[in-house]
């Protein structure tokens, strides 16, 4: 058995391992370090509390039970998924931490052991955490289970709106306040529970109803911005058991989810708050505002996989610009096939990555790092940008609003302001799409229209392998 | 229907109406085709090719005209050959209505369906496919370099040898349309130093991304003549460019023009003097020898040496690439085609109210139906979209532009007012773990900002696996020390334990999930 003191000090190492862990990722060469440090930090601080001064031997063998069944199964599911459905593993992990915070909020509400020793205002205080502990951690089980069935399709990606959703939502935020109220204030366990039990209950339903409001390319916010939630949850719960390494943890993960709902928000030149509300485009059924010039003149003109080929034998460097519509299609080894019989034919090949392309932060990477693509060669939007003008070929691939020059040249544009690859500066850009239809955003895109672009139009993977057949002959 | 394509009659034409390659594609669309025997030769298509491509070969031109329903030409048809011309066919190439009367009236006579190529509405951008003017000028330009280079003395190209330092031909090429930008490509892509004019402004940054420099009138005007021609300058404004060519004169090797006004003899930019002025062993070649030419000292289809100066004025550019010549036009024809003929069936439709069919079509079933009026183009065409300064989002990592000083005070008296709160009423054990939890939110903050947005996704399923450390507080639930429990006696054991397990292996899931699929994603990236 350790002390206490030993056991305190192990979580200072746990602490520091796991903020190391976030920084090894500044970089593909250490990351995999810091997964390592990640993980003997939890190492430590999981034995650290198991045969610290809070745990009895009795309890070992339930520990282990439920370390076995709960480890075989995520080691299961790390192996099993599939790089296109990491988005969906995320948010499923997500709403088992949020799930996992409600457990320890209400066994510690049940708990007469927990608060014999505090005095009243501490007792306040922590009811408080359990309470505030209990709702973030509702909130992003549902919200994740929601987010976790938008991206496995299993719910419509469309953005479901009720009437009045922000007045639902606030009556439901003073009806958590009310019982918030009713809860500090209960006599016994038993009354404080159905206090709490009506707030879950809430808290449950808005996560839903959040989630379901928001359409399917917004959901790398929705997905940080649920990374954050669950790291609240986890410093609420640090805050109610007085334990300061998970208040450090769950405040380094709820920074990092907060950091990154930032960077796709401001992606997408979006606010927060309005991606949140819900809804893009269609929030009051009409179409947005914009100028009257807003259907572009000119004409389509189609490209077959041959010509494709063809282009991109004859091009000195091509620039490939990936979205959804590739991790749909997985046509990612494809892509890579491409890129490497182009490179050994001497053709510089780069990937210009959007921030948002996918459905989660990195999403293209973590498939093209899939595929074996070097990761040097993908680079950033602000990386390449500047470098569309000397590029031969541009090759989009199942993406549109983040290509869509509007964003550039149509002040009244709904995307006005969002940053995009501008792909159409390249001498030819070559547009890979199902149909002509419209991307997330609903509006058009006038690139389709410009003199220099070809559209390529089929499956992703279908035509890439066409055009790989072609390329090799 | 079937689609003839006589060999040209014009001298010295070497191109065809139509190369193999776009027989097949026509054949595609429901055509039959019949060539002219012999009609490919003078751009290296024999008939065999023809023939393998599906083709017909007709002997003898009067056979194939009176066989054809259609029928593709390159040059303006002699009167002798509209005598061949079946009564009611169609006629698709060059006609220039304008400086052709007679033949208009002739091809009407013959109830002919006449579409002229060189009548394309070309500023439907829609049309640009069919725009056999612009394909045209294109080869042309580039042929022009290469006569130029023929006969110029020196290597194009700045070079420091062995053998003592060459300097780079300096090309001055007058008129940025699509021969000037196609000459401007090429004596770039030579190694040249290339300078161009034209009296369009808007067409200087199409100058620079071939690599050309712009050399600007110091005038004030605008020359945008509409449907992308330049038109005439006003008398100050010519003084002006005067001065600006003498100026080039003097100082390159090689002067490429390429000036034409529609309907106009071309502009004189190029005086006996300016010629005069040039160094000995430069080349002008004048790309408008046909028109009367920008060069004084001119001699149409001839090559001729004055004041030592070798003044190229070749008027056959064209065929002088035939082959490149055909088969773009070819394209163009074919473009043309599949827009007649949207069924696939191989019947034509001469469809008068699609803009650009309608300012094709010069005569319709015999009735002179030139010149068409004009189109109708969206209104934006005309006025370009001002496009609104976006401001540059900051890159990943750089601070962005700092707050505004109200919005800053506001922020740091909100921050102050719930510090106060919870400083007044908190008790202390809390504050220690408040300050420990500020703290983490600050190191997290410059932490993750750090992270390469590749690593995004990597980055999320560490957190995630990072927050499992929620399993913690299971841990200590579920058989705490009978010390700690101390003098309570009625804790429920069983429902505490149920709770805790179930924590447990929920976070368990994610501890070893997430440290497994993200040690799984990162393996994957490499160089």
């Amino acid at each position: 058995m350790m002390s206490a003191s030993l056991s305190t000090v192990s979580y200072i190492g746990a602490t520091i391992l796991f903020i190391l862990s976030l920084g090894g990722l500044s970089s593909p060469e250490s990351s995999r370090r810091g997964n390592l440090y990640g993980m003997i930090g939890m190492t430590l601080a999981v034995l650290a509390t198991v045969f610290g001064p809070r745990v009895s031997m009795a309890g070992l063998p339930w520990i282990m039970a439920a370390m076995v069944v709960g480890g075989s199964v995520g080691l299961m599911a790390a192996r099993m998924v599939k790089m296109t459905q990491m988005p969906e593993l995320v948010a499923l992990m997500h709403s088992l931490v949020g799930l996992a915070a409600c457990l320890v909020g209400f066994a510690n509400y049940i708990d007469p052991a927990a608060a014999t020793h505090l005095t009243s205002a501490e007792k306040a205080i922590h009811e408080i955490e359990i309470y505030v502990g209990i709702l973030i951690g509702a909130i992003t089980f549902s919200g994740s289970l929601i987010a976790f069935g938008k991206l496995s399709a299993k719910i419509g990606g469309k953005p479901l709106l009720l009437p009045g959703r922000h007045f639902m939502n606030l009556a439901g935020l003073l009806v958590v306040i009310y019982f918030g109220g009713v809860f500090l204030h209960a006599e016994s366990v038993s009354a404080g529970m159905v206090a709490l039990t009506v707030m879950t209950v809430i808290a449950l339903l808005f996560g839903i109803h959040m989630v379901m409001a928001i359409g399917g390319a917004d959901m790398p916010v929705v997905i940080s911005m649920l990374n954050s939630y669950s790291g609240w949850a986890a410093a609420a719960t640090g805050f109610m058991l007085n334990n300061d390494l998970l208040i450090v943890t769950g405040a380094l993960v709820g920074s990092s989810g907060a950091i990154l709902s930032y960077i796709m928000c401001r992606a997408m030149n979006r606010n927060f708050i309005s991606v949140i509300a819900g809804g893009f485009g269609t929030g009051s059924g009409k179409k947005p505002a914009t100028s009257g010039d807003a259907q572009p003149a000119g004409e389509v003109v189609p490209i077959s996989a041959v010509e494709t080929a063809e282009l991109l034998r004859e091009a000195k460097s091509v620039i490939i610009v990936p979205g959804y519509g590739m991790a749909v299609a997985q046509a990612q080894h494809t892509v890579y096939e491409i890129t490497s019989f182009l490179r050994e034919k001497g053709v510089t090949v780069r990937f210009g990555i959007h921030p948002v392309a996918g459905r989660m932060p990195g999403h293209m990477n973590v498939l093209l790092a899939e595929a074996k693509v070097p990761y040097d060669i993908v680079m950033e939007m602000d990386e390449i940008n500047e470098d569309f003008p000397d590029t031969d070929v541009a090759m989009v691939i199942g993406a549109n609003d983040i290509v869509n020059p509007a964003a550039q040249e149509d002040p009244g544009s709904p995307i006005a302001g969002m940053p995009v690859l501008e792909v159409w500066k390249a001498k030819t850009s070559i547009m890979m799409k199902r149909s002509m239809a419209t991307g997330y955003a609903g509006i058009d895109n006038p690139l389709f229209y410009k003199e220099n672009n070809r559209m390529l139009f089929g499956d992703a993977k279908k035509m890439l392998e066409e055009v790989f057949v072609a390329l090799k002959s | 229907m079937l689609i003839g394509i006589p060999a040209e009659t014009a001298a010295g034409e070497k191109r065809v109406a139509t190369v193999p390659d776009v027989v097949e594609k026509l054949i595609k669309l429901g055509f039959q085709v019949s060539v002219q025997s012999g009609g490919g030769n003078g751009a290296n298509f024999s008939d065999d090719t023809y023939r393998a491509a599906g083709a017909g070969i007709i002997e003898g031109a009067d056979k194939l005209w009176a066989a054809s329903d259609i029928v593709f030409k390159v040059t303006v048809p002699t009167s002798a050959e509209v005598e061949l011309m079946r009564e009611g066919g169609t006629l698709i190439g060059f006609i220039w209505p304008a400086q052709n009367p007679e033949l208009m009236k002739q091809l009407a006579a013959k109830k002919a369906t006449v579409l002229a190529i060189d009548a394309l509405p070309r500023m439907l951008s829609r049309a640009q496919k069919m725009d056999a003017l612009t394909s045209q000028a294109g080869v042309a330009g580039y042929r022009a370099v290469i006569e130029a280079a023929n006969v110029f003395g020196r290597f194009f190209n700045g070079q420091i040898t062995a053998a003592g330092k060459v300097p780079p031909a300096r090309v001055f090429i007058a008129g940025a349309g699509v021969a000037g930008l196609a000459a401007i490509g090429t004596a770039a892509g030579l190694g040249a130093i290339v300078r161009a004019n034209d009296t369009r402004a808007e067409v200087a940054d199409q100058v620079k991304s071939l690599g050309g420099e712009f050399v600007k009138v110091e005038y004030e005007e605008e020359g945008g003549g509409g449907g992308g021609y330049a038109k005439v300058m006003s008398e100050g404004f010519q003084q002006a460019q005067r001065e600006m060519y003498a100026k080039q004169a003097r100082e390159v090797d090689i002067i490429i023009t390429t000036a034409l006004i529609p309907g106009k003899p071309a502009p004189r930019l190029i005086t006996a003097e300016m010629v005069q002025s040039m160094k000995p062993g430069s080349v002008i070649v004048d790309m408008a020898a046909e028109r009367g030419g920008n060069c004084e000292l001119t001699e149409p289809g001839q090559v001729v040496v004055k004041h030592g100066v070798t003044i190229v004025g070749y008027t056959d550019l064209n065929s002088r690439l035939a082959r490149q010549s055909s088969t773009l036009y070819s394209t163009n024809l074919f473009r043309l085609t599949e827009e007649l003929c949207k069924t696939k069936d191989g019947i034509i439709n001469v469809n008068m109210e699609d803009d650009a069919i309608r300012g094709l079509t010069v005569i319709k079933d015999g009735e002179i139906t030139w010149p068409a009026p004009p189109p109708k183009l969206p209104a934006a065409a005309t006025k370009p979209v001002v496009a609104k300064p976006v401001t540059p989002t900051p890159a990943h990592g750089e601070p962005s532009a700092p707050m505004s000083g109200t919005k800053l005070a506001v922020f740091f008296g909100i921050g102050a007012a719930l510090f106060w709160l919870i400083g007044a009423y908190a008790p202390a054990a809390f504050l220690g773990h408040f300050t420990v939890f500020v703290l983490a939110c600050f190191v997290g903050y410059m932490v993750v900002w750090n992270v390469t947005p590749a690593l995004h996704t990597p980055l999320m399923s560490v957190t995630n696996a990072i927050s499992s450390i929620i399993a913690i507080g299971a841990l200590v639930q579920i058989a705490p020390p009978l010390s700690l429990l101390g003098s309570v006696m009625d804790r429920p054991d069983g429902w505490i334990r149920g709770l805790a397990m179930l924590g447990i292996a929920l976070t368990a899931i994610n501890m070893f999930g997430g440290f497994a699929v993200t040690q799984r994603m990162l393996a994957m990236f490499r160089k």
